[in-house]
C-alpha cells in the first residue's frame, strides 16, 4: 500500500487569478494592434487613408482570406491544422467554372462547387479522424492531392466566366451594394457574426473548445469527439468552396493555381488574431481583425511609401511580435 | 459475501457473481457487492486488485463476462456510459474530466448544455445555475471564483469540487469517485472530503476508490477491500479504529488475508 504523493507544504501556493479573462485580454490586444497598424497607415499617408478608394479596394480583396481564416479558426480551436483549404478552393473553383461553362446556371454551379468542397473536407475528416493521421500531415497530402487534381483536370487552362455578370446570384456574391460596397465584404461581416455565435453560443462551438482542450475529458463527458472533429474539417471544405465561388466571380475567371496565395495569409490571420495552436481556445473577433491586418498590410506598406520589398519583413514582425505577446499572456499557472 | 451492515435497508446497487477477464487475465473473480442508498463505501485495494475494472463495470465502460448487476432492483442489461448516466450513475474521474482552459459554466454543462432547438446555448441560464451551485452546494464563497473563472486557475481540490458538484447537479444517485484525493495537499484533501460529505447530506450514495484508507476514513460508512480480483473484506467503519485499519491493510498486503 503506497501513500498518495503529498506536497509537503501546508502553505497553499495559489496562483494569482487573472482579473481579466484570457480571451478578453487577447481580444483587447489584437484590437490595439489593429488600431496601431491603421494609425501608422493613416499618419504615413493621410491622403490615401482618409479617402474611400483604399477601403473599397480592401473590401473587395480582404474577405477572401477573411472567410477562410474564420473557417480555419474552428479547426485550430480543436488543436488541429488544415493546410489543404487553398487546394480545395482550387478544385471547387474549377468545378464551379466548368459547371457554369456547361450550364450557364450559377445556382447549379454553386451547389456543385459547395458539394465538392464538402466532399474534400470529408476526405480530410476520414484521414484525420478515422484513419488517424495527424492533421498537419494528412492535409499536406491532400493539399498536393487536390491541387494536383485541379492541375490535371484543368490542364493548365483558365476558364472565363464573363457571362455570369449581371445575374442575380452574381450580384449576391460579389455585386456592389449601393454601387460602392462589395458584397463579399458583407459576406465576411455576416459570416463573422455567424462564426462568433457558433463558437461562443452554440453547443457545437462549446464542444470544439472542449475537444481542443482535452479530448479524453470530452469523451468522458459524452461528447462525440469524432463527429465534432469531422464536422470541423467538413465546414472548412464548404467555406473554401464558398470563397472559391466568390473569388472566381470577382474576377470572372478561373485559373488553376487559384487560392495558392491564401494559405499562409489566412493562417497568419488566425494566429495574429490570438487563437492558440494548442487548441482549446479561439477568438473569432481576433481572427476577423487579424484578417483585416494581414489583408491590408501589403496595400498599406506600399501606400506609406515603402517598396514592396518591405512587405514580408513587416508581416514577419507583426506575426512574431503578436504571437510572442499571446504566448506570454497564455502562460499557465505553476 | 452477504452484507448486513448497510445503514439503510434499501439497496441501490447489487453485484452478484461478477467475473471479468481481459484475454487470459482474470481481473475480477466472482464479485458480490452491495451498496445501500445513502451509503458511502470506501473501495480500497492495492494496485492491480481490480478496483478500476470493478468501477468500469458499474459505469458501463466494460461489460461483465458473467454475473449480474442490479441497480435500484432492476438488472442492468445495456452496458454503456450513456445508459449508466441515464440511470443516475455518475463518475468523477481521477483526471476529473474538466477542460482546463474553459470557464466554470462551460465545464458544468459540457455534453449536457441547456440549448434551444437550434443548438444555441442559453448562456445566461447556465451561468445562473453554475453560480447557484457554486454558492449553495459547493461552498465557494470567495469572490475570486465566479462562473467565468477558468478551471486552470483553480486548485486541485477546487477542481475536484467542481467535478463532484457537476455530478450532483445532474441528479446522480450514485457517484463514483476515482482516487479523489490523489496528489492533493492536506488542506485540499480536506476540502474534497467535505464535498464527499455533501453527497451523504444530499441523500445520495458514493463509492470512493482510494488506496489510502486513512485518507477517506472520515467520510465513509463502510470499507470494502478488494484483493486480487476478489472481495477480501467488508466491514463498517464503526467496527475499526484507524489504527486497526492500517494494521489490517499491512497484514493484507503481506499475507493476502484480512483477519
Amino acid at each position: 500500500m503506497t501513500d498518495a504523493p503529498e506536497p509537503a507544504t501546508a502553505v497553499e501556493a495559489r496562483p494569482k487569478r487573472p482579473r481579466f479573462r484570457i480571451r478578453n485580454t487577447l481580444e483587447t490586444g489584437i484590437f490595439i494592434v489593429f488600431i496601431l497598424v491603421w494609425a501608422i497607415f493613416l499618419i504615413g499617408n493621410p491622403r490615401v487613408f482618409t479617402g474611400f478608394h483604399i477601403y473599397y479596394s480592401l473590401m473587395s480583396t480582404v474577405p477572401f482570406i477573411g472567410i477562410l481564416a474564420l473557417s480555419v479558426t474552428l479547426v485550430v480551436v480543436l488543436g488541429e491544422m488544415d493546410l489543404s483549404f487553398p487546394s480545395v478552393l482550387g478544385i471547387t473553383s474549377w468545378v464551379f467554372a466548368t459547371t457554369f461553362a456547361a450550364t450557364h446556371n450559377l445556382l447549379i454551379s454553386g451547389i456543385a462547387a459547395l458539394a465538392t468542397g464538402v466532399a474534400c473536407g470529408w476526405v480530410n475528416a476520414i484521414l484525420v479522424v478515422n484513419i488517424g493521421i495527424p492533421s498537419l500531415v494528412a492535409t499536406i497530402g491532400t493539399m498536393f492531392l487536390f491541387r494536383g487534381l485541379t492541375n490535371v483536370v484543368a490542364a493548365g487552362n483558365g476558364i472565363a466566366l464573363s457571362a455570369a455578370r449581371g445575374h442575380f446570384l452574381y450580384e449576391v456574391a460579389v455585386g456592389r451594394l449601393f454601387g460602392v460596397i462589395p458584397a463579399q465584404a458583407i459576406w465576411m461581416l455576416g459570416l463573422g457574426v455567424v462564426f462568433w455565435l457558433l463558437l461562443n453560443r452554440h453547443r457545437f462551438g462549446g464542444h470544439l473548445l472542449f475537444v481542443g482542450d482535452n479530448a479524453e475529458s470530452s469523451r468522458m463527458m459524452g461528447i462525440n469527439v469524432n463527429r465534432v472533429k469531422s464536422l470541423a474539417f467538413i465546414q472548412v471544405g464548404f467555406f473554401a468552396a464558398l470563397v472559391g465561388i466568390l473569388s472566381t466571380l470577382e474576377v470572372t475567371y478561373f485559373w488553376p493555381n487559384q487560392g495558392t496565395g491564401y494559405l499562409l495569409t489566412a493562417l497568419a490571420a488566425v494566429f495574429v488574431g490570438g487563437t492558440s495552436v494548442f487548441g482549446g481556445m479561439g477568438t473569432i473577433l481576433g481572427t476577423f481583425l487579424g484578417a483585416l491586418i494581414i489583408g491590408s498590410l501589403e496595400a498599406g506598406i506600399v501606400a506609406i511609401g515603402l517598396t514592396g520589398f518591405w512587405t514580408q519583413l513587416i508581416y514577419g514582425a507583426i506575426i512574431t511580435i503578436s504571437v510572442s505577446i499571446y504566448a506570454l499572456l497564455m502562460r499557465r499557472p505553476r | 459475501m452477504t452484507e448486513s451492515a448497510t445503514p439503510n435497508a434499501s439497496e441501490l446497487l447489487k453485484l452478484r457473481g461478477v467475473h471479468k477477464s481481459f484475454g487470459r487475465v482474470k481481473v475480477l473473480r466472482g464479485i458480490d457487492f452491495d451498496l445501500g442508498s445513502n451509503e458511502i463505501v470506501g473501495l480500497v485495494g492495492d494496485n492491480g486488485a481490480g478496483k478500476s475494472t470493478l468501477i468500469k463495470l458499474i459505469t458501463g465502460v466494460h461489460r461483465p463476462n458473467s454475473g449480474e448487476i442490479y441497480y435500484k432492483g432492476e438488472r442492468i442489461t445495456i452496458h454503456s456510459v450513456k445508459r449508466s448516466r441515464e440511470l443516475g450513475i455518475e463518475t468523477v474521474y481521477q483526471e476529473r474530466a474538466l477542460g482546463d482552459q474553459q470557464t466554470l459554466w462551460r465545464n458544468m454543462f459540457v455534453g449536457r448544455e441547456i440549448a434551444n432547438w437550434a443548438g444555441f446555448i442559453d448562456v445566461r441560464k447556465e451561468k445562473r445555475e453554475t453560480e447557484r451551485l457554486l454558492r449553495e452546494h459547493m461552498g465557494f464563497t470567495s469572490g475570486a471564483i465566479d462562473t467565468d473563472s477558468t478551471v486552470m486557475f483553480l486548485s486541485g481540490g477546487e477542481k475536484q469540487g467542481i467535478a463532484i458538484g457537476r455530478a450532483l447537479h445532474f441528479n446522480a444517485d450514485l457517484i463514483i469517485l476515482d482516487e479523489p484525493t490523489m496528489g492533493l495537499s492536506l488542506s485540499e484533501t480536506r476540502k474534497v472530503l467535505d464535498f464527499v460529505g455533501d453527497i451523504k447530506k444530499q441523500g445520495k450514495s458514493a463509492i470512493v476508490i482510494s488506496h489510502n484508507m486513512l485518507q477517506v476514513y472520515p467520510v465513509v460508512d463502510r470499507f470494502v477491500v478488494l484483493d486480487r480480483g476478489q472481495i477480501a473484506a467488508s466491514f463498517p467503519k464503526s467496527e475499526v479504529t484507524q489504527e486497526e485499519l492500517s494494521e489490517r491493510m499491512v497484514r493484507l498486503a503481506r499475507t493476502g488475508k484480512i483477519a
